[in-house]
């Protein structure tokens, strides 16, 4: 019995989207064996799952708020991997936008008692800049001297969170816990809760506005890259630079614009998180949501429209983690989607001969 | 056991090899359909056929690294089981390929043992030394055992593969198309190489879609056609070059091309005492001068590696320069290739799908690239997908670029059709200048004869043609003046050139009158 890998020509183009839907399925059959092993039973945690996320809309707009940094730093990666820009700093981007957007109020940058609609503005702003001055710094090196950005995008991850605990330690410290002073009012994105006095339906509920700038971001970079000159380029950059030269593309311009946006819209992220959610800034304001992107754009294929259902799949499955015991197992079920995705990659390539039948060996 | 023996003439010398009704597919092609094909001791046996036509499949069974799903080979009346190139070359095969399998940065011994058992433990490379230079001596070939491969001129590592593959006790060579890198005179050296050694008993497999060098050099020639073989093991003596190349494309090939009398018009392209560096930072051109008029086509004829490539870069704006590159009275040295392309430069890249074209975009999105910037594709920052559709679509038919959809990958286009597309792309963006780097290079004869009208045809339209070529027959045939390359630099050049300047040619190809051919290139 042998087990051999052929070339494929032209894979057929249902083939990626099966494939990753497979690789979900399959990474889930992983993770309920796992589950079995460990004495669990698979099909009511995997119930408890989907209803702990999606049960009832005070849990769905839970999600929906998991989800929020997940879009906006899914499209972060996903814009830059379109180039083949493997920017794994989507956590520092997000850090230094959250650090940016407190900065308005907790330097301040405005004073206090500005009205919401500067504030947020403001706020939106200085976390857009701050993650795009920290996407900057790789694609600079990356454009000018050839420096391999996955290692500098890695690096500045902990840079940045060593630069936002200085600041939740030191000068922002509330009485010398790492955390600041929460933000007033006008700094909090509105919610859906906040409406509460004229639809009684929505109390409760915390999904913000932030959702609103995923979503728009999303369908501004569909257009961009589907329907524009830019995607064009940014096309050929991705799968051919040398060809993309010869077409007189200014690659390195490129390079470093799309770092600035990637950064931005992660930094866009941290924004969203701080001003929505946790209203004030703590040096564990991600959970690794920047990795998670990561695996969020492969699993959308890069598509905008896929990076917002991926990231409500895994919104739901960090969701699910604080109703699980043990708490692993969605963390669990991410790794192994991952891995399973890589596996699949390799067949979009390759087909698998079994047996004894002779088949090439090249 | 498919067949019977085709041969009329009974084989008069024993056969040293055999393949018996191979069969071998790959997804959607059949690329050996039943083949019988043999090699006898001492001869010099050419496989001839076009790109595609399972040449190379049938010796990679040969080889050991496919293995046929049906059929077999036998070695000296035994069958044998190849399961890789190692039990091929254990029974007497060996391959030198297109693509050389040597290390750079070792000498010429250390690649002869590479993939041998022995030495056992210590190495001594003084006797492996002396052995090279003896087995080097006694077939005629010069190579210098101590010398770092990389150092070596194509020609020279070619000898060295095959060196490495006599030492390995190979009694069949066989030979993947190996002038395709050489210049006239190296050809001549390889020619007398394969002689004496096929004089001494050994079998030479020499592949081939040249029908020139295959009626110079065979004993026997056995052409193969769309997986079949179409004519096995006849004598040269006996056929015509118009015969065997009905044989190889299944129809009647005359190379009758329509070139009409140009006057050449204004000078196009001056470029002026440009000198540049390669990849690896070494002196590539060292103070070029030319100029090509409209409606002109001006033939640059180097070995590989003298300075064409970078010279073709240069011009189209890729590489950087000192000196002038003026373009209509525009100097576009070392300004970005948008510049160059803005003034009306066409290129036609030496590496097509690595310079060319975008392997996993598809038809349209290749064929645009010349058209994305402008109206109808461009639209304010949009981009009308409808309108590249459109323009692809009518590319497409105009060239017949054979591709399943539009939608589909380039990268699954045959080489000669990716040629096509590139050539649709360039033609159609009216250049008044194009730039064509071994356009016809591993096009199949039917092919190259229309890339060569289509090259003339703009000649006649007047745009100005920059052709630069490793094959001589195809300057000759198109070009109006020949400039000739060595070193990086311009050493001859040949007004109205004809057949009777190959030698001329030739020998400042390999670097003047009296150089010896294995003269290092500036690479």
């Amino acid at each position: 019995m042998t087990i051999r890998f052929e070339p494929r020509g032209e894979a057929p183009p249902w083939l990626s989207p099966v494939l990753t839907l497979a690789a979900v399925v399959v990474a889930l059959a992983i993770g309920a064996v796992v589950l079995a092993f460990v004495g669990g039973d698979p099909i009511r945690t995997y119930l408890h799952i989907v209803d702990a996320a999606f049960g009832d809309i005070g849990v769905l707009s839970d999600t929906l708020v998991k989800a929020t940094p997940l879009i906006l730093t899914g499209l972060a990666c996903a814009l830059a991997f379109r180039m083949r820009l493997w920017n794994i700093g989507a956590e520092g981007q997000f850090l230094l936008g959250a650090w940016g957007a407190s900065a308005v109020v907790l330097w301040p940058i405005v004073p206090a008692g500005t009205p919401a609609v500067v504030v947020i503005p403001a706020m939106m702003l200085a976390g857009a800049v701050a993650g795009a001055v920290w996407g900057l710094i790789p694609g600079v090196l990356k454009a000018r001297l050839g420096v391999n950005e996955i290692i500098t995008t890695l690096m500045l991850n902990y840079v940045a969170l060593a630069w936002i605990q200085f600041w939740v330690f030191g000068p922002w410290s509330e009485g010398g816990f790492q955390q600041t002073v929460p933000f007033a009012r006008e700094a909090w994105l509105p919610r859906l809760t906040d409406f509460a006095d004229q639809f009684p339906l929505l109390a409760g509920l915390t999904t913000h506005l932030g959702l609103v700038f995923a979503l728009v971001a999303t369908a501004v970079m569909s257009v961009v890259v589907s329907r524009t000159r830019w995607g064009y380029e940014m096309r050929l950059i991705g799968d051919n630079a040398r060809a993309a030269r010869y077409a007189g593309i200014d690659i390195a311009r490129y390079v470093i614009v799309v770092f600035a946006i990637s950064g931005a819209l992660a930094g866009l992220a941290g924004m969203s998180e701080v001003s929505g959610v946790v209203h004030r800034l703590q040096d564990r304001i991600s959970p690794g949501y920047g990795f998670t992107a990561i695996i969020i754009a492969y699993l959308a294929r890069l598509g905008p429209w896929r990076v917002v259902v991926a990231s409500i799949l895994f919104g739901a499955l960090i969701l699910a983690g604080r109703e699980i015991q043990p708490s692993g197992v969605p963390a669990m079920i991410q790794g192994i989607i991952m891995f399973c995705l890589i596996a699949a990659d390799v067949l979009v390539r390759y087909r698998i001969r079994l047996g004894g039948r002779v088949a090439a060996t090249t | 056991m498919a067949g019977p023996e085709p041969l009329v003439n009974a084989p008069s010398t024993p056969l040293a090899i055999e393949a018996v009704g191979v069969v071998k597919s790959f997804p959607g092609v059949l690329a050996n359909d039943h083949v019988d094909f043999d090699v006898r001791q001492g001869e010099i046996h050419a496989l001839l056929g076009e790109n595609g036509a399972g040449k190379s499949t049938l010796m990679n069974v040969l080889a050991g690294l496919y293995r046929p799903e049906a059929g077999g080979v036998r070695v000296a009346g035994q069958a044998v089981d190849l399961r890789s190139p190692r039990d091929a070359i254990a029974a007497g095969i060996g391959m030198v390929h297109q693509h050389f399998t040597l290390v750079p940065s070792q000498t010429v011994a250390e690649n002869v043992l590479l993939g041998l058992d022995r030495p056992r433990f210590r190495l001594d490379l003084k006797r492996t030394e002396a052995e090279v230079a003896r087995l080097a001596a006694e077939i005629g070939l010069r190579v210098d055992p101590g010398a770092r491969v990389w150092q070596l001129s194509v020609g020279e590592q070619q000898r060295v593969e095959i060196i490495k593959l006599l030492f390995h006790g190979a009694r069949v060579l066989i030979l993947d198309e190996p002038t395709a890198v050489l210049a006239p005179q190296e050809t001549a050296e390889l020619f007398t190489t394969l002689r004496s050694m096929a004089d001494a008993g050994r079998s030479v497999v020499f592949i081939s879609h040249k029908l020139g060098e295959v009626l110079t050099i065979a004993d026997r020639i056995t052409v193969m056609r769309g997986g079949k073989v179409t004519a096995s093991g006849i004598d040269p003596r006996g056929v015509a070059r118009s015969d065997l190349a009905r044989l190889m494309v299944g129809r009647p090939v005359l190379e009758a091309l329509k070139r009409t009398a140009v006057e050449p018009g204004r000078v196009v392209l001056s470029v002026e005492d440009v000198s540049a560096h390669n990849d690896r930072g070494l002196p590539a051109l060292r103070g070029v001068s030319l100029q090509v008029r409209a409606g002109e086509i001006v033939g640059i004829a180097a070995v590989a590696g003298n300075g064409q490539s970078e010279l073709a870069q240069v011009i189209t704006g890729l590489r950087a320069c000192t000196g002038r590159v003026v373009v209509h009275g525009r100097n576009i040295a070392g300004r970005p290739s948008r510049v160059a392309i803005a003034s009306g430069v066409g290129h036609v890249p030496e590496d097509r799908a690595g310079v060319g074209s975008a392997p996993n975009l598809s038809l349209v999105d290749n064929l645009i690239l010349r058209r994305f910037r402008h109206a109808p594709v461009a639209r304010g920052p949009f981009h009308d997908e409808g309108a590249a559709r459109s323009k692809a679509q009518q590319l497409q038919v105009a060239y017949a670029i054979s591709a399943p959809t539009i939608n589909a990958p380039v990268r699954i286009l045959s080489g000669g059709n990716l040629q096509r597309l590139i050539l649709a792309r360039e033609i159609d963006s009216a250049p008044s200048l194009l730039v064509a780097v071994q356009p016809t290079r591993g096009l199949d004869v039917g092919a190259i004869e229309g890339v060569h009208q289509l090259l003339l045809d703009l000649r006649a339209q007047g745009t100005a043609l920059l052709l630069i070529s490793e094959e001589l027959e195809e300057l000759l045939a198109l070009a109006d003046r020949i400039l000739v390359m060595y070193e990086g630099r311009v050493t001859a050049a040949f007004d109205a050139p004809g057949v009777h300047h190959v030698d001329a040619i030739g020998l400042h190809m390999t670097g003047g009158a009296g150089a010896a051919p294995e003269e290092r290139g500036a690479r």
